[in-house]
């Protein structure tokens, strides 16, 4: 099997449309960036203030004034605009973002989220992500299958949430699910992996749609 | 007019131990170093202190952190500083430190009412987490939303790129964050600023925090080094 990060951000670049604001999470969501194909021009939005961002800073050419939300040198395209946090969450709260792409610890048929805090463990802090989740018009899981084989696709949560009933698709290196009101929708497989394979990796039980797809 | 220009010890000797003080900057991006130095050295105790996070060892709210100088953290994030995780759970009392974390956009919105003359707002974000614990719940037009209530500080500290003698600030791309509506939420500001300059050379186009909410000025901010 390829790189499955890589496997997982190609697939979830195909999400996205041509002028789609958008906000990638630390780590493998902003390796979506670069599979967007040719065609496909999305607005990067970072929630520290920043609408129309660039790739990261080439070192030694950082501005020490410019800055991602995860706190990287980054740059900005020609267009963009800066904004104060209170503007830079009313845009997220108040629906302008089209998506969200974001890891998870824990997600659940139910499109729960949980991927801020472990009790007594990692306590780091929710940042942006709640309003986020809450805010953006389609929130995407990008993330492997499971934690070294623990669950991470369950019936329940048992982390704490960050959201409830957010989140629209879970996107990993064995297929792409749909969150529905039966459950989830197993709507393309990964052609490495069989169905009994992927059901084994989840916990909750999945439906598999009678469209299945193979993931690309 | 009053001169409102101090050295950054005599800005923060106005800082007694208890008060609390938000801080602008996003992970020490747009905070204001050289007030931050000036209370490390005054060395007063038991601080709270409003930030969007915790900054890094070295750096911004960090210094504070490293010098057991704050009691109570309200902020959205704290991970990238592992001093506060220890200090959180830390035996000593003396520098255990109280973190509240707040979804950063309620924080922002939360400082924002709280300079704004606003009794509180409602927001759907934290509905059915542990954030909405002890919080009233209102049902509006068909959604869940969380009361959450203004915040206000006895002092902001904020980073200007460029602010004149009048004290109307701007600030330079992501450096501006929670600046803008601290300068609003504390009962007395203080603004480190970049460059000094004198009344009519920023465009009134381009001011972003208005002199009238700053009491006092503090040249000789330096750009960060990497």
């Amino acid at each position: 099997m390829a790189d499955i990060k890589e496997i997982i951000a190609r697939r979830v670049a195909k999400e996205l449309k041509d002028g789609d604001v958008v906000n990638l999470g630390i780590g493998l969501p902003t390796m979506v960036a670069n599979f967007l194909p040719p065609d496909v021009h999305i607005v990067l939005q970072s929630e520290n203030g920043i609408m129309g961002m660039g790739p990261a800073a080439e070192p030694g050419k950082e501005d020490v004034d410019i800055i991602n939300a995860g706190a990287q040198y980054v740059t900005v395209l020609p267009g963009a605009q800066y904004f104060d946090s209170a503007t830079s969450f009313g845009v997220i709260r108040g629906g302008h973002v089209d998506a969200t792409i974001l890891g998870a610890l824990q997600v659940d048929k139910h499109g729960n989220l949980a991927n801020w805090i472990v009790p007594g463990k990692m306590v780091p802090g929710m940042g942006g992500a709640m309003d986020l989740v809450v805010g953006a018009k389609k929130v995407i899981i990008a993330m492997q299958h499971t934690q070294k084989g623990v669950h991470k696709i369950l019936d329940e949560c048992t982390l704490p949430y960050t959201a409830i009933n957010v989140v629209d698709l879970i996107i990993t290196e064995m297929g792409v699910m749909e969150v529905t009101p039966d459950g989830l929708v197993l709507s393309e497989i990964h052609p490495d992996f069989t169905l009994d394979q992927v059901q084994e990796a989840t916990e909750c039980k999945l439906i598999v749609s009678p469209d299945l797809k193979p993931m690309k | 007019m009053k001169d409102k220009r101090k050295t950054a010890a005599e800005a923060v000797s106005v800082i007694q131990d208890g008060a609390s003080i938000m801080v602008g900057g996003f992970m020490a991006c747009g905070t204001p170093e050289i007030l931050i130095d000036a209370l490390v050295e005054r060395n007063v105790r038991n601080l709270t202190i409003i930030c969007n996070d915790a900054g890094v060892p070295g750096r911004g709210v960090g210094k504070l952190v490293s010098n057991g100088q704050v009691k109570t953290l309200i902020a959205s994030h704290v991970g990238l500083n592992p001093e506060v995780g220890k200090r959180m759970t830390c035996d000593e009392l003396d520098d255990r430190i109280e973190c509240i974390l707040v979804p950063q956009g309620t924080l922002a919105e939360r400082v924002r009412a709280g300079g704004t003359g606003l009794g509180g707002f409602l927001t759907p974000t934290g509905v059915g987490t542990i954030v909405a614990e002890g919080k009233q719940v209102l049902h509006v037009n068909g959604r869940d939303y969380l009361l959450e209530l203004p915040l206000r500080a006895d002092f902001a500290l904020l980073r200007g790129s460029i602010t004149d003698t009048f004290g109307n600030i701007t600030y330079n791309a992501t450096t501006r964050t929670f600046n803008q509506v601290m300068a609003m939420a504390a009962d007395h500001v203080i603004v480190g600023t970049c460059e000094l300059v004198e009344i009519g050379a920023i465009d009134p186009n381009n001011v972003m925090t208005s002199g009238i909410f700053v009491d006092t000025i503090v040249g000789g901010e330096e750009q960060w080094q990497i």
